[in-house]
């Protein structure tokens, strides 16, 4: 399987910014495995939740580029940092009465929810990371899946630490703090030692 | 006048600064940016006292704040609202054009020979999408430009209205920024954003929408204070550390280049680059939109590096263990084949934009910063260098290959050589002197062969190479920058495809001397068939009209030279008259037909697999 990085995008929240950003995607030949797009908390501020298939070069144009779009206020590459990651999946499967038992215990362990029950089926809801919802999807398709739905990803990274993306300090060399000011980043810092070891 | 309306040096360090303290690296002086509503930026009110202004007289305000000079545009259905309100105000100048595109190209002459952001508007639909091109010019080209597109009334937004085009979504990918907007009360802003963005970080085209009825709307604020958009944080200074990091690794480089590219030109560093270079010996070679910010003739300097670049740039490029890269993108045209493209460098990238830095090739130090700025910092590092760095042996290897591989061509008389031409221009203009070109053979004659001494003395579609860039731009500088004579060496196939704007060069009394090196052919396509096609000329000969009495027809001065020795007389005489008659004055140039333009590098291969000029054998 390719690489996958959760990139988390704060956008304006104005019109045809989801056009603008899927667009550059598109026309720039990302690979995009998942979108999902939402407010935050204030409703000028949106926040899109893309998974990138790709290497680390590609991701880091990613990152880039996306960065480069007026519509753009921070871009945060969450590959390899800890994260609340979350999909919602809706899954249909064939459900004859013999079978229901061991359905309903399947449900029990990954904790999915029954939304529907009917002579033929069961309609099943469960959220969860991409390994969780792969999971699912694998073990309920023995019993035939009729119907399924997916949400994109959606991301959060657990603590406030430093950026990933190496980018944004080593090359910019702000990191911003939270009253919004720009600062010198931990990155300047560790490029400075890294240069007195080289030397 | 807002400080971002001019991108002049001074006004760049201020917007530097003003950058600087929207991301706290200074402390605000206290005196605001805000702009003043003085009785200097209301506008005449409409004729009716009854009514209050409108949007279209906020648009005019705010272009007068944002220190607006010229327009470039046509009129049209929805968008007559806002050329009314500039009629009222009469303080604008406006030029129309014979077509949208060439509108477009001439903002784009207009900001690269001044500094400034040109602005065009045009109506809906067709005349909005007659822009794309020029826009897409523009983007490539990092020009700054704000484009005004009139639409059609909100309510009937997406209804395929007569004339509606969706520009937002059809100049998305073409412009650093788009906008439509959808209330009166947002037009201040969104004008104070616009142009912010187009002339700030790394420049580009800008275009505002404007539905009839917000230009329509009643309105009671014209003006905003402009203010950087949330998140739109364009860098100004490079990282100390890393220019710290890339004076060490210039320091320690054996064979090290500087290839400097339009950046330069943008940030006005044309003399902080020749102190670097001064300063360090290091040899210097700039790319096509880089002409003209180190000076043609320098022992240091190489020409132009890549497809049409000389021998000794591109084998200098080539074996070079350390290459400087500022404000120039590695476009295809200067790399070539990219995994052979300067197999031993490591590279030192200057840009504005972070994301021209690794997107070609791994870099060692990445600066993403202004040049001007960084290259400041970089000047007081070397003048601290306790042991300059020797390049003599590595340019006295640069000198060999400038003595194997001199910039040459074979005259074939009696046919006048078109790089001749050149020359003879070269050595006729004042250094100060504007060329502008089309796109085509004439355009690499003039890359190669003119000797650019100063920054903003070429403008040439680099990019997206337009054909018919030329006279519109033409146009567009000498209207930008009336003192300084500006000439057009143009190809008789690129000038065809905007020969409309001639009249709008007679309407308006704009005296440029077009030359037209005519060889009756689509001269570049033809010499690629020559070359890879085995000589089939598949729709490259042309039957072009006569010129010099097509720019008559027009209103103009025309005359045919045909022969080498009236070339030198024709030439002063095209310049006089249109010094005198302020008219455009062609003089169409009858040249080789089927001369190349070497060196050359395959398209496909690598740059030290160029093929030398006539005459010269490859030894490497």
């Amino acid at each position: 399987m390719e690489n996958l990085s959760p990139i988390s995008v704060l956008v304006r929240n104005e019109r045809g910014v989801l056009s603008r950003v899927s667009g550059l995607f598109a026309r720039r030949g990302f690979n995009i495995y998942s979108l999902a797009v939402g407010e935050t908390d204030d409703p000028t501020v949106s926040r899109i939740s893309v998974v990138v298939a790709g290497d680390p070069p590609v991701i880091e144009q990613v990152v880039k580029q996306l960065r480069r779009l007026v519509s753009v206020i921070k871009v945060s590459d969450l590959t390899g940092q800890a994260r609340v990651e979350r999909g919602l999946l809706v899954i249909k499967v064939k459900a004859p009465h013999d079978k229901r038992g061991e359905l309903m215990q399947l449900v029990q362990i990954f904790r999915a929810r029954v939304d529907h029950v009917d002579n033929q089926s069961l309609i099943l809801e469960v959220t969860g990371n991409r390994e969780k919802l792969e999971a699912f999807i694998d073990i309920l398709r023995p019993h035939g899946i009729l119907e399924m739905a997916r949400t994109g990803q959606i991301a959060i990274a657990r603590s406030q630490g430093p950026m990933a993306d190496y980018w944004n300090e080593a090359a910019a060399g702000f990191d911003e703090d939270q009253d919004g000011t720009y600062n010198i980043s931990r990155a300047a810092e560790r490029l400075a030692q890294e240069i007195q070891e080289q030397d | 006048m807002s400080p971002y309306s001019q991108r002049s040096n001074a006004a760049r360090d201020e917007l530097g600064l003003m950058l600087d303290r929207q991301i706290g690296l200074t402390r605000a002086s206290g005196q605001s940016a805000s702009p003043r509503r003085d009785a200097m930026n209301a506008p005449a009110k409409p004729q009716d006292p009854q009514a209050a202004y409108t949007g279209a007289d906020a648009v005019v305000a705010c272009l007068k704040h944002q220190g607006v000079e010229v327009i470039f545009g046509m009129t049209g259905g929805v968008i007559s609202p806002v050329y009314d309100a500039l009629f009222r105000d009469g303080s604008i100048k406006h030029v129309i054009v014979g077509h949208e595109q060439g509108a477009a190209h001439m903002a784009e002459g207009y900001a690269r020979a001044t500094g400034k952001v040109g602005v065009v508007m045009t109506t809906s639909g067709p005349g909005a999408t007659n822009l794309v091109t020029g826009l897409a010019d523009a983007f490539m080209d990092s020009t700054p430009m704000v484009a005004i597109t009139g639409q059609v009334t909100s309510n009937l937004l997406g209804n395929d209205a007569f004339q509606e085009a969706d520009m937002r979504g059809i100049t998305m990918p073409i412009t650093k920024h788009n906008y439509q907007i959808t209330s009166v009360d947002e037009l201040p802003g969104v004008f104070a954003e616009a142009f912010f963005v187009a002339l700030s970080g790394r420049p580009g085209p800008v275009l505002i929408d404007l539905p009839k009825d917000v230009s329509t709307a009643p309105c009671d604020h014209l003006l905003a204070a402009p203010s950087a958009p949330t998140g739109y944080k364009p860098p100004y200074r490079g990282q100390p550390l890393q220019i710290e990091r890339a004076l060490k690794v210039m320091a320690k480089a054996k064979q090290p280049v500087i290839l400097a590219g339009g950046g330069v030109v943008t940030a006005g560093a044309s003399e902080e680059l020749r102190e670097l270079v001064r300063l360090t010996g290091i040899p210097v070679t700039t790319s096509l939109m880089g002409l003209g910010t180190y000076p043609a003739g320098d022992e240091l300097y190489l020409g132009m590096p890549g497809m049409h670049g000389t021998g000794y740039a591109n084998l200098a490029l080539h074996h070079a263990d350390l290459i400087v890269c500022v404000g120039n993108r590695l476009d295809d045209r200067v790399t070539g084949q990219l995994d052979r493209f300067a197999p031993d460098a490591q590279f030192i990238h200057i840009d504005v934009d972070a994301s021209e830095i690794g997107k070609n090739l791994p870099c060692l130090v990445p600066i993403v910063g202004d040049a001007k700025p960084v290259l400041i910092e970089m000047i007081k590092g070397v003048k601290q260098w306790e042991e300059k760095p020797d390049f003599s042996a590595w340019r006295e290897r640069i000198d060999g290959w400038k003595k194997c591989y001199p910039m040459t061509y074979q005259p074939k008389p009696p046919a006048i050589s078109p790089q001749a031409v050149v020359e003879l221009l070269g050595r006729t203009l004042p250094e100060e002197a504007i060329v502008v070109t089309g796109v085509g053979q004439h355009q690499m004659y003039t890359a190669q062969f003119y000797p650019f001494r100063e920054p903003r003395t070429l403008i040439s579609s680099g990019g997206l190479g337009t054909m018919g860039f030329g006279l519109p731009a033409a146009v567009g500088a000498k209207v930008g920058s009336p003192d300084k004579e500006v000439v057009l060496i143009d190809g008789d196939g690129s000038f065809l495809m905007t020969i409309q704007e001639l009249a709008t060069a007679v309407r308006y009394k704009v005296g440029v001397v077009v030359l037209i090196l005519n060889n009756h052919f689509l001269g570049m396509v033809r010499q690629w068939q020559e070359m890879f096609m085995d000589k089939r000329q598949a729709e490259t000969d042309l039957q072009p009209p006569p010129y010099a009495k097509v720019a008559q027809a027009f209103g103009g001065l025309g005359r045919e030279v045909t022969t080498s020795e009236e070339l030198e007389e024709a030439i002063a005489w095209a310049r006089a008259e249109a010094a005198d008659k302020r008219v455009p004055v062609v003089l169409d140039v009858a040249v080789e037909r089927e001369a190349l333009v070497l060196p050359m590098v395959p398209p496909g291969g690598a740059n030290a697999d160029f093929i030398p000029c006539p005459g010269q054998k490859r030894e490497e």
